[in-house]
């Protein structure tokens, strides 16, 4: 006979049982073995199973991309991702970013230009701004504004986003000239 | 999130006989429309099949079509040199849709398969959706309706598709390969979606454990000079409320080839048949333009919150198509 879940509980029967994965995940550079709930994602595995609390949960659909992280070095949404496809790619948060404690030049950017008040979606928006570099795509003003439109700012700090990426892409290319 | 099984599937082969064979199994592949959907509880599988590792990534060329695997993604796609170069509205239409972190993960076969944007469909709080519960009623018709179809609509839905690549798509008679537990089959997009009649569960033509192995886009000589405009709420990042998808051959002033596509409008991915006939062998004009948009919007049938439609959906088709004639001449 099949319950409910409600008539489960109510009942004070155990609860059916919930499938669990075995998993290894290699987050910056870094190998961990868990057992997880199939239904953890990504962003929930970084979150509450590993520690690593800097990729946030906004909107939790891939609405919001609070939850940016890199994956294989290409930014996508945590939150829509689930821990289990991960297995076997290299996964990039905004706690890798800076090496033996020196800032990555883009946290360095974000922080100079002020480009947050709350600060909710930077580790987010830093990521996506790494990776729009990257992808050669912030050659233009409008470029940053269309390429960076998917990770949103409550607080409306995209001026100063703007100018810390400008900022960082002038540095690339000085460095380049130099060489 | 209901609780599900998790497996990874080892072939192509296996993949299909494992779904074919149990209803309550779905593919995953890029996961940003069916995890979301499983967060709403509209999705309720008690299986997930990743196919992400399948061998069903890359694009292949020829002279006349590329092939491109169901599990390349869209950012992929966007990327490729033949794209660039002779296919542009498959390339605007592809960045113009979601996110680049969305983009980095959907696949082009799951952009075909994307499931309606409609506020109802995705809210299980709302009894009546024919889609999410056939023949419980649609809430939308009588709801809030700025982001529903005008064109291909029934009295039992209204949801839009709203893919945009889909849209280009259309235009150029593109080809779902598939492979089913009877075989393979190759199915042309034009009729690979069903409009909702007294259906609308039933979104395309594909059977249950039924797998797209690659979409074929032909290199038409028209599709050189193609362009895909999309009006939004918003400058990015946004659904189109109308998007039209263009590609045309203007010589000596005159249409030699028409190939019409429209989202934002359509319960699935519309293709302008009408407009084409209109543009075929005419003046390369706005007068001539304004009748093609004339005929391709000629069949809508609107709701008080879908009336403003009609008219941006013409003003979209009649920008896009003087954009693409101004290019040539």
């Amino acid at each position: 006979m099949k319950h409910t879940e409600t008539e489960t509980r109510l009942s004070g029967q155990s609860p059916p049982e919930v499938p669990q994965v075995d998993i290894t995940l290699t987050v910056n550079g870094i190998s961990h073995s868990l057992q997880v709930d199939t239904r953890v994602t990504l962003l929930d595995a970084l979150r509450d199973h590993l520690g690593l609390t800097g990729a946030k949960k906004g909107c939790d659909q891939g609405a919001c991309g609070a939850c940016t992280v890199m994956v294989d070095g290409r930014r996508v949404v945590s939150c829509l991702a689930l821990a289990a496809q991960c297995q076997g790619r290299e996964i990039t948060t905004i706690e890798g970013l800076s090496t033996d404690g020196e800032l990555h030049p883009m946290q360095a950017a974000f922080a100079r230009h002020d480009a947050f008040q709350c600060g909710y979606c930077t580790p987010g928006q830093i990521i996506s701004a790494v990776c729009l570099i990257e992808e050669g795509r912030a050659e233009t003003e409008e470029d940053i504004r269309e390429f960076m439109s998917g990770n949103l700012c409550r607080c409306g700090a995209y001026p100063n986003i703007r100018a810390a990426i400008r900022d960082v892409k002038a540095a690339v290319h000085d460095v380049k000239g130099e060489s | 999130m209901h609780p599900f099984e998790y497996a990874l599937a080892r072939d192509a082969d296996q993949a299909v006989a494992v779904a074919t064979a149990d209803p309550h199994t779905s593919f995953l592949a890029g996961g940003t429309t069916q995890l979301d959907l499983m967060k709403d509880g509209v999705l309720q599988p008690g299986r997930l099949l990743d196919i992400t590792r399948l061998p069903l990534k890359g694009i292949t060329h020829t002279d006349t079509a590329i092939r491109v695997g169901a599990l390349t993604t869209m950012e992929e796609l966007a990327a490729d040199p033949v794209v660039r170069d002779r296919l542009p509205f498959v390339r605007e239409a592809l960045l113009l849709g979601a996110s680049t972190q969305l983009r980095n993960m959907a696949t082009i076969g799951g952009n075909l398969l994307q499931r309606a944007r409609c506020r109802y469909f995705r809210d299980p709080t709302v009894p009546a959706c024919n889609k999410r519960n056939p023949g419980s009623g649609c809430a939308a018709i009588d709801g809030i309706q700025r982001m529903h179809a005008i064109l291909g609509t029934s009295d039992h839905c209204i949801a839009l598709h709203a893919s945009d690549v889909a849209v280009p798509l259309t235009a150029l008679d593109a080809v779902v390969h598939t492979q089913g537990a009877d075989g393979t089959r190759s199915v042309p997009l034009t009729q690979f979606y069903l409009p909702p009649d007294d259906t609308p569960h039933v979104e395309n033509v594909l059977q249950h454990g039924e797998l797209i192995t690659a979409v074929e886009i032909p290199l038409l000589p028209a599709a050189a000079r193609s362009h895909y405009i999309k009006v939004r709420d918003r400058v990015s990042y946004e659904f189109a409320l109308t998007s039209a998808g263009v590609a045309v051959l203007i010589e000596n002033g005159l249409v030699q080839e028409a190939r019409v596509a429209l989202g934002g409008v359509g319960t699935i991915p519309w293709r302008a048949w009408d407009a084409e006939d209109v543009l075929r062998g005419a003046q390369a004009t706005t007068e001539v333009f304004r009748s093609a948009a004339e005929a391709a919007l000629a069949g809508a049938r609107t709701l008080p919150g879908t009336a403003f439609k009609v008219d941006l959906a013409k003003r979209t088709l009649v920008r896009t198509l003087e954009t693409v004639a101004g290019a040539q001449s």
